[in-house]
């Protein structure tokens, strides 16, 4: 543990008052190395299979569920969406041009324009709106199946989410880097506690993921979604799982799609630049 | 010597009842098991997601197994003061502050002490 914790302030990844404000890059390459000096010879694109890349039996569980993967029919289904014009005659194509493989890359992305950071999701509703039709829900259905549609066409390419040296897009990252830092709720935990500090350890039978490569294959399947009620099918957005996360230390989630939850995965994206896109995945 | 004796008594009487009194303040078997309760309850004490303790089911392995815990806390306070706020021991503890957030209520936080020191 006490190796641990020299490692982790070492790399300056341990939140202090007085954190003295790093550059993105600066923060990219110590979180990145934190993570390969702890695990040492996994490949740079597996820390994007979260736990499965971290322990040899859950991943021979997964890799027999990838035989099948139930993410398959929503794939299709996204593909429909994509395809299925609007009442006006246009389609999606109109909003993110005709090559679906090269949309997913794109996000999210700072807008310079509106001084903020724009997601997939928020220009999926924003493309309907556009064209005089209702928005889809933020955290599951339609709009996650067009994500998993979108993210298997991109699946190779690699994160490449750009900081603009802009003031404001500066301070959407820093916001984003404290939120993960940020210990709340009232069992008093941070992202970084579970996800920085103890990857590859289990909260019951659950194993942590580590922060590195945690956004790559969103939206994902997780079986306990597909279980929760009969309105959730399991497939979920990031934001989804941001609220889950929040909810289970006993803290107010922000809404999907708030300021708060767009600069997270800002920061949180952003840390896995250089790693492949492999969406839609399937989790536990 | 012996006038002194004679002269404490009453004293060395009071002394040794009040002794008495701290050994007999042991847990009985109902407030052990009350603690156990709230120990493994996943909405009180919770101590199985990160803890191995005898008898629990699907422990997660972030903290260290609670066991043999006379030896590692002589102090009964200072075990209590851990599970009370593990942050003002260690403050990137990632282990809850059960006293200090509420999460337990002090009789509750006695009740868990008084198990865990039982391990
Ligand atoms: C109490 C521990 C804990 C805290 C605190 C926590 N998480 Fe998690 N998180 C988990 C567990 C357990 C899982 C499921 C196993 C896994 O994939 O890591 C998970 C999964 C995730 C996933 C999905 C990973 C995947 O591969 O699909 C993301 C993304 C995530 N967490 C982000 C966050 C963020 C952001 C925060 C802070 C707002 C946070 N977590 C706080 C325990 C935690
Ligand atoms: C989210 C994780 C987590 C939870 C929940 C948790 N602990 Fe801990 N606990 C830890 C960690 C990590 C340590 C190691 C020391 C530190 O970092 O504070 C620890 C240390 C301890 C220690 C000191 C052990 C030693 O030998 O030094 C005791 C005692 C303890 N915990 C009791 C409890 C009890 C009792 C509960 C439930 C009421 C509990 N813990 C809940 C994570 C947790």
């Amino acid at each position: 543990m006490k190796k641990i914790l020299t490692l982790l302030l070492s790399a300056g990844l341990v939140a202090t008052a007085t954190q003295a404000v790093s550059s993105p890059k600066e923060d990219l390459e110590k979180f990145r190395m934190y993570y390969e000096q702890r695990f040492p010879g996994i490949q740079l694109d597996d820390f994007g299979n979260g736990p499965y890349a971290l322990d040899a039996s859950k991943r021979l569980q997964w890799e027999s569920m990838e035989e099948f993967p139930p993410y398959e029919d929503y794939i299709d289904k996204g593909s429909e969406i994509w395809e299925t014009p609007f009442k006006n005659g246009k389609s999606f194509a109109s909003c993110f041009g005709k090559d679906p493989s090269k949309v997913r890359v794109k996000y999210p992305h700072w807008d310079k324009a509106s001084s903020q950071v724009v997601t997939l999701e928020g220009d999926i509703n924003k493309c309907l709106k556009d064209n005089g039709e209702k928005p889809f829900g933020w955290k599951k259905g339609k709009i996650a199946h067009l994500g998993a549609f979108l993210g298997y066409e991109a699946r190779g390419q690699k994160i490449n989410v750009v900081i603009p040296d802009d003031p404001k897009a500066l301070e959407a990252y820093e916001e984003g880097k404290h939120f993960y830092y940020a210990k709340r709720g009232q069992l008093n935990l941070a992202c970084a506690d579970c996800h920085i500090q103890y990857p590859g350890h289990r909260v019951r039978g659950q194993l942590l993921s580590t922060g590195l490569g945690q956004t790559t294959h969103f939206p994902v399947f997780r079986a306990k979604w597909s279980k929760a009620a009969a309105n959730s099918d399991g497939m979920g957005t990031l934001h989804r799982r941001y609220g889950g996360c929040n909810k289970q230390v006993r803290a107010r989630p922000f809404k999907a799609q708030s300021r708060q939850y767009r600069n997270l995965e800002f920061f949180h994206t952003y840390m896995s630049n250089g790693l492949a896109i492999n969406a839609p995945g399937y989790r536990e | 010597m012996t006038k002194l004796t004679k002269r404490l008594g009453p004293t060395a009487t009071a002394l040794a009842l009040c002794i008495g009194l701290v050994l007999s303040a042991q847990a009985s078997a109902a407030d052990l098991e009350a603690g156990k309760k709230i120990a493994f309850d996943r909405s009180k004490g919770n101590c199985l997601t990160c803890h191995h303790i005898e008898g629990g089911t699907l422990p997660g392995n972030i903290g260290p197994p609670l066991v043999a815990m006379k030896s590692r806390f002589p102090d009964k306070a200072k075990l209590r003061a851990q599970i009370w706020d593990a942050t003002a021991i260690n403050p990137h503890s990632i282990m809850p502050p059960l006293g200090r957030h509420r999460i337990l209520s002090e009789k509750e936080v006695d009740l868990v002490t008084d198990y865990i020191y039982s391990l």
